[in-house]
């Protein structure tokens, strides 16, 4: 090797960047999100019961609310007819919220998991938790 | 040729994927030991490469020297175009790995009524410089799926790139950029003639490659949408070592990763090692100083020449006769 | 260039940049009259001890080329492969951007596709790829790979002769691919099989055995710049006196012999001979060493080194105290890039300090070699030279940066300087074709034969071209450069594509303006022309 320390050096920063991400994760246990469905509403329902399907509405709730926001703020259209024909009303804090009053335990869990950080409280008022 | 070719090497590899995933249910596969290979092979690959490259020596700096030299006190240095020092080289390489330097001094020369006009150019400059720091912006944003409690710094570069908090998720610009900038390095070689005659399908399937991987992200983030905290499950178990396979994750998942993998696995072997090669390029990281400081060729060998005694042998009485001092009389 | 018939300027002006639809690899080359050089003779490459050597015709399909010339070429690409890392990294990492293309002289002059740097680099890259790589290997022309035949070997050698290694596609590529370095370690594969030119080999043989690529004999040598003298005492009425091989001279001169030759070539050379003189500089020439310019330097490296032993060891012979280099380009591009290298430690030798301004050049502190427009600079700069800059008013001077220089050591500033004060009527050809962007002489790297005058004129239109646009706009009548190959090819490239502007050393220039003591009231410039008249109209 002709300039070896240099090109030494570079290889170990190289390799340095390739396996921080294992670095960081050494002997650490992955926890698995487990967003608490058991809030005392839901547990009164007899059909427990989302909007939508769960699978949709894991995949593509943040596009519904967003959907829901413009509808109202922009078009004043607070009805949502759901797929399976029930209608409610388009609302964070009086729909999704009544059920889902548990912030923490529900919505932050797989938000922090995956590092996303919605702005819905940037408008929004925060629910007051553990009442 | 190449085109073509490129093509449907691209298209054959995403159709693989589909029967693997969907066909076959290989999500293990898929998902845990192709990318484990292809990292390997990308890790030992370029390793491999760059010390391959490091056992041949540089006998002679040879600096192309892009400004005024090192002269006297009176006159001033170039200092970055044509460095004399090591600090000096150090920034004439980051100016040109970090704002491609060289390229910014693009122009274009054309015929006009029988005259060379010269006129700058600097597209290609923009479209590479918006293409590699996109695509690395990207692989440090991609970093969340690869840490469990997400490092400030990550968070930051989503949060600068999604900025515009237009739609949900949030558009990131450097997706934008990224696919209009490799579409335009894509196009150039199918439209402009020159261009084209010189490449190679190794040169429309990287781009075609690093395209699809592009359009198959920005599907899955916005259009096609998959459980994104399968996804990272999946992703924390590669680099714990525990990898699970998820069958919720959709297939448009399993392309994206497998296109990656393939991206990661041929670039040793490819022209994408300029990568490290911009490093090692002895007309970039020396210092134009030969003749301040010297520089040793391990390889120097004494040669044959022709010495002042035998030239004296020839000429001396010529030499003698036209009053050109002797050795010998 | 009499004898040759190629086209006029209207013609060779209309050239289309438009590539050919079949695909490069599947046109073989065709060997053209008027763009390729005669190949190298027996009795020159005899001289060196290179192989294969015997006398052959470029145009003729049989070469003379020995049995395993292939095992030959495939074992000095290894070789080669192991020794520079510049070679076997761009052999690599080209993306083909195509940021090079339009930045040969070459190619913006005949627009054949395989003078782009990328395509005349993918000639060697393509058989690399098919013996050295996997890729290459196994997926052959996809890859970009070929099989190396007697075809692609005559391509080479008909490519490698069309670059003058003037870098400026290095200056552009992201990446400092220099298509020089390729070209150098080409033309050492060539050489291998004795496959190099007359017009270099000749030269190379002259200047090992002679010291010169003119071949002058010590007594020639003498005798022409006793000629010199001459001259300069009929114009001036001063008397200079060199001295030759001198033992104990402070200062080792060294020029190429072209300076010694023709016209304009002789004028820069009493140029020296009389700032030397007016300085009462302690130096003298060699004879042994009679030669700057390196002709060995466009055959291997090795070969490079050989000629240019001679300066090494006739500094050391004579006892000298540093060593002052003439007007030159690629000379400069040795000396300054390779000779401390080959020779290095130069401890026998001092570092160079100006006997007139004390001045220390510290930039050649190791190397012990200093650029006499340096030299001369720093002369001026200390006010040390009583110049009459009028006398030059007839001229209307443009700068030709040489492609060594610029490039190869970045020697802009210094000759820009030294020019402004000898002449009052100086312009700057457009920015895009000076300093380290300026285009090559279309000549360079051992190519300014005569037989070839077809490829030398397309080579240097870039240039003429925009010598062309300051003689239009500003009336420029004169070409001033730093380089002795220059002064011998420019002139015809001039007279080719844009008639009325001359060709000059930038010595020529300070002689003429320099005011001598005890000269004469002097009436003719070196050239033999009146002088303009003081207070005159100057532009002609």
């Amino acid at each position: 090797m002709y300039n070896g320390g240099k090109i030494f050096i570079g290889l170990i920063i190289f390799v340095g960047l390739l396996i921080l991400p294992f670095y960081l994760s050494m002997g650490k246990a992955i926890a698995k999100p487990d967003p608490k469905v058991d809030t005392p509403v839901i547990k009164q329902m007899a059909v427990k019961q989302c909007v939508e399907s769960k699978d949709f509405m894991k995949t593509a709730h943040m596009q519904m609310l967003n959907d829901w926001r413009d509808s109202v703020v922009r078009e004043g259209n607070r009805l949502y007819t759901a797929a399976d024909g029930k209608s409610y009303d388009m609302s964070l804090q009086n729909t999704c919220m009544k059920c889902h009053s548990n912030k923490k335990q529900f919505c932050d869990e797989c938000h922090n998991f995956v590092a996303v950080k919605p702005y819905c409280w940037d408008c929004h008022l925060m629910p007051k938790e553990g009442a | 040729m190449g085109l073509g070719l490129s093509l449907t090497a691209v298209i054959a590899l995403i159709l693989l994927v589909f029967a693997g995933v969907k066909g076959a249910n290989l999500h293990l596969l898929f998902g845990a030991v192709i990318p484990y290979a292809a990292f390997i092979i990308f890790t030992i690959g370029v390793i491999y490469r760059v010390v391959k490259w490091g056992r041949s020596p540089v006998p002679f700096r040879i600096p192309t020297t892009g400004g005024q030299e090192n002269s006297f006190p009176w006159i001033k240095q170039n200092k970055f175009d044509n460095p004399s020092t090591t600090s000096g080289v150090i920034v004439r390489m980051l100016l040109e790995v970090f704002a491609f330097r060289s390229l910014f001094r693009l122009t274009k020369s054309e015929l006009k009524d029988g005259k060379l006009v010269h006129g700058s150019d600097k597209w290609l400059w923009l479209a590479g410089l918006a293409f590699h720091w996109c695509f690395l912006i990207i692989l440090i944003r991609h970093l969340r799926f690869f840490t469990q409690n997400v490092p400030f710094v990550i968070q930051l570069f989503e949060a600068l790139d999604a900025f515009f908090q237009v739609g949900v998720p949030l558009l990131y610009l450097t997706d934008i950029f990224l696919v209009g900038a490799v579409t335009y390095l894509f196009l150039r070689r199918v439209v402009f003639p020159q261009v084209k005659y010189i490449s190679l399908a190794a040169d429309y399937f990287p781009l075609l490659l690093i395209l699809s991987i592009a359009v198959t992200g920005i599907l899955m983030r916005y259009f096609i949408r998959v459980d994104i905290v399968g996804v990272k499950q999946l992703t924390m178990g590669l680099v714990t070592f525990s990898p699970v396979a998820s069958e919720s994750i959709g297939v448009i998942f399993y392309i994206h990763v497998f296109l990656v993998s393939v991206l990661f696995a041929y670039f040793p072997f490819s022209k994408l090692m300029h990568m490290g090669g911009v490093l090692l390029s002895p007309t970039r990281n020396l210092a134009n100083n030969n003749r301040m400081v010297r520089h040793i060729n391990p390889w120097d060998y004494p040669v044959h020449v022709h010495t002042y005694e035998e030239y004296e042998n020839d000429f001396r009485e010529k030499m003698k006769k036209a009053g050109i001092p002797v050795e010998k009389e | 260039m009499a004898k040759t018939k190629i086209p006029n300027p209207d013609e060779l002006g209309k050239i289309d940049y438009t590539p050919p639809k079949k695909h490069w690899m599947d046109i073989p080359v065709e060997i053209k009259p008027d763009m390729y050089c005669h190949g190298a003779k027996a009795k020159s490459l005899k001289v060196v001890d290179f192989p294969n050597a015997r006398d052959w015709t470029p145009a003729e399909a049989d070469w003379k080329l020995p049995e395993d010339w292939k095992k030959i070429v495939l074992e000095g690409i290894s070789e080669r492969l192991k020794k520079y890392r510049t070679f076997h990294v761009f052999m690599d990492i080209c993306v083909r951007c195509g940021a090079c293309a339009d930045k040969c002289h070459f190619f913006l002059g005949s627009g054949d596709p395989k003078n782009m740097p990328v395509l005349r680099a993918e000639l060697l890259r393509s058989v690399y790829r098919k013996y050295f790589t996997t890729g290459g290997k196994i997926f052959g022309k996809t890859a970009g790979a070929r099989e190396l035949t007697l075809d692609v070997l005559k391509e080479w050698w008909y490519y490698f002769y069309q670059c003058t290694e003037c870098r400026r596609c290095s200056l552009f590529c992201p990446y400092g691919i220099d298509q020089a370095e390729i070209t150098i370690i080409g033309r050492e594969l060539m050489n291998l099989l004795g496959l190099n030119i007359e017009w270099i080999a000749g030269p190379t043989a002259n200047c090992y055995m002679k010291g010169n690529h003119l071949g002058l004999e010590p007594h020639t040598i003498k005798s022409t710049i006793d000629f010199f003298v001459n001259d300069i005492e009929d114009i001036t009425g001063v008397k200079v006196e060199p001295t030759f091989n001198r033992k104990g001279a402070e200062i080792l001169f060294i020029t190429p012999s072209g300076d010694l030759f023709a016209d304009p070539g002789i004028y820069t050379a009493m140029g020296y001979l009389m700032l030397f003189h007016e300085l009462g500089l302690d130096y003298t020439w060699s004879t042994y060493a009679s030669e700057g310019g390196n002709f060995g330097f466009f055959t291997s490296n090795e070969m490079a080194k050989r000629l240019h032993s001679k300066i090494y060891a006739e500094a050391k012979r004579l006892g000298v105290k540093w060593i002052l280099g003439g007007e030159c380009g690629h000379m400069w591009r040795v000396w300054h890039q390779y000779h401390n290298t080959w020779f290095g430690p130069m401890d026998f030798l001092e570092e160079p300090v100006s006997p007139i301004t004390g001045t220390k050049f510290a930039n050649a502190k190791s190397t012990k070699v200093v650029h006499l427009v340096e030299f001369t600079a720093d002369l001026i700069k200390h006010g040390k030279l009583k110049l009459d800059p009028s006398r030059n008013d007839n001229l209307v001077v443009t700068f030709h940066d040489s492609c060594n220089t610029s490039r190869g050591m970045g020697f802009f500033e210094e000759p820009r300087y030294v020019i402004k004060n000898v002449c009052n009527h100086f312009h700057e050809m457009p920015d895009d074709t000076i300093r380290e962007r300026t285009f090559c002489c279309g000549s360079g790297s051992g190519l300014n034969a005569s037989e070839n005058m077809e490829l030398r004129m397309r080579g240097g239109f870039p240039r003429a071209n925009a010598v062309k646009f300051v003689h239009e706009k500003h009336g420029v009548n004169m070409l001033a450069n730093i380089c002795a190959i220059d002064r011998a090819a420019l002139p015809p490239l001039m007279d080719y594509w844009v008639p009325g502007v001359r060709v000059t050393g930038t010595h020529e220039l300070v002689a003429n303006a320099l005011v001598m003591k005890g000269e004469k009231e002097r009436t003719v410039n070196l050239r033999n022309e009146p002088l303009p008249e003081k207070g005159g109209d100057s532009d002609v």
